[in-house]
């Protein structure tokens, strides 16, 4: 089957390679990009490990071809922290409230967790569980989980006062 | 978990759409937001030779008002969908079916004309639409054509359309008058394809009888279904005098080909119907009266 050449924006730097169709965005980030953050656990929609941001909304990269998101904006997990290393909001509450012990969910639950306090800021308890409800984690019992989506949606809010 | 491999094509326009689904035939697949479809490609549940990509092409996506319905474009992305105000005043079932589906994440790609076209009959945009009367507008390189949602199911994952023929949007008519919808689904998981779910949308006069109704039923069978014996035991009747639960119990009655599985037989499925149907009945009624 002929490859396709693709070329997107990933965390602010253009990549191109040249594909098979039915590479997945997913490997795409991985084995072309090098970008070993994304992880890759059931690989057909269910555990949310792989969300990675294309042009702006959370999405499953396994459930979407490399080709699909030819002239895409994507942020992965690498794009999250601040350009000098210092952890975003998010990435901090989750350090701080124990929002992770494996680390393997991680990168899924963060970049879903960016996108939902960026498009609802003053969450309700009951909103956060919904928005949590499309990452598993087998580790934490997510009680650790909610409580950094509300403590950075507290620094977040803090910081948009500012 | 990898699919296998495909060629993939992506047209800029409909006509070029039509003319490769024309042109490559059976062994061609129309991808639009792919949540459905990609999975079962991973799983290698199913394989296509070609796959279609229509996510650029701009004519399909969008939502507008046209005389007394909304038209929604076939690659309009579920988010969208939820998101948009004249949905939400217009077509409320619509609205309040789509945070039932799936994720968040998964509502960002997948698309209304995917889901319809999917037809899988425990979905909820499949059941807004048999339940609403929606028509389906579909085009092949023949020419347009139209399908009420009544005609548009016709087995599992399956529909009317012929094999080059593709969705292109589907109409919701607008009801107006004093009306209220509603629509419950039980899932062991949040996410999840429901167990059994249901729609009700109904109308009532000034004197609070029910003027019409629909009541769609989700995972019941292996189409989207209409409770139509139940629907017309309640025209005429006072909407605050119907018994919810027996209006339930009617429209899971007579229910032929229940699926069964691991998850619950077809008993317990027909039961939780019943009671989905009772709630959702009971909101719509509840709203319509003005309560």
């Amino acid at each position: 089957m002929s490859e396709r050449s693709v070329r997107m924006t990933v965390n602010g730097e253009v990549r191109q390679a040249s594909v098979e169709p039915r590479l997945t965005l997913a490997d795409f980030l991985r084995e072309k990009c090098h970008l070993t953050g994304t992880h890759l656990g059931c690989e057909h929609g269910v555990c949310g490990a792989c969300t990675v941001m294309v042009d702006g909304a959370a999405v499953r990269s396994c459930l979407a071809f490399a080709v699909q998101a030819d002239g895409a904006e994507v942020t992965t997990i690498e794009g999250i922290a601040h350009p000098d290393g210092e952890l975003s909001a998010v990435q901090a509450a989750f350090r701080d409230c124990h929002g992770l012990q494996c680390g393997f969910c991680t990168p899924g639950f963060v970049v879903s967790v960016t996108a939902f306090l960026r498009d609802n800021p003053g969450p309700s308890d009951e909103e956060v569980l919904d928005a949590l409800s499309g990452n598993l984690c087998r580790c934490t019992g997510y009680q650790g989980i909610i409580r950094a989506v509300h403590q950075a949606a507290g620094t977040l809010r803090e910081a948009a006062g500012a | 978990m990898k699919p296998a491999p495909f060629e993939y094509h992506a047209p800029e326009s409909l006509p070029e759409a039509l003319a490769l689904l024309s042109e490559l035939g059976d062994e061609a697949k129309v991808l639009a937001g792919g949540q459905s479809l990609i999975p079962v490609l991973a799983l290698r549940l199913t394989v296509f030779a070609n796959l279609v990509d229509i996510g650029r092409i701009a004519e399909l996506a969008g939502i507008e008002r046209r005389n007394g319905s909304l038209r929604i474009g076939a690659t309009t992305t579920e988010a969208a969908v939820g998101a948009d105000a004249q949905v939400a005043s217009s077509v409320p079932l619509l609205a309040r079916a789509t945070p039932l589906i799936g994720h968040f994440q998964i509502r960002n790609r997948g698309t209304l004309g995917g889901s319809i076209a999917h037809a899988d009959p425990a979905a909820e945009y499949p059941a807004v639409a048999l339940t609403l009367d929606a028509t389906m507008e579909v085009a092949s390189p023949g020419g347009r054509r139209e399908i009420a949602a009544g005609d548009f199911f016709d087995g599992l994952w399956s529909t009317t359309m012929a094999p080059d023929e593709m969705l292109t949007a589907v109409r919701f008519p607008v009801w107006g008058g004093r009306c209220g919808f509603g629509v419950e689904e039980f899932a062991r998981r949040h996410g999840d394809f429901a167990m059994a779910g249901a729609t009700v949308a109904l109308e009532v006069d000034e004197a609070d009888k029910v003027k019409r109704c629909a009541i769609g039923l989700i995972g019941l069978g292996s189409t989207p279904l209409r409770a139509g014996g139940a629907e017309s035991a309640a025209v005429g009747s006072s909407a605050r005098e119907i018994d919810a639960a027996e209006i339930g119990r009617r429209a899971v009655d007579g229910l032929e080909s229940v699926p069964a599985d691991l998850h619950g037989s077809a008993s317990y499925r027909r039961r939780v119907g019943a009671e989905m149907v009772s709630r959702a009945w009971a909101a719509a009624s509840k709203e319509a009266c003005g309560e």
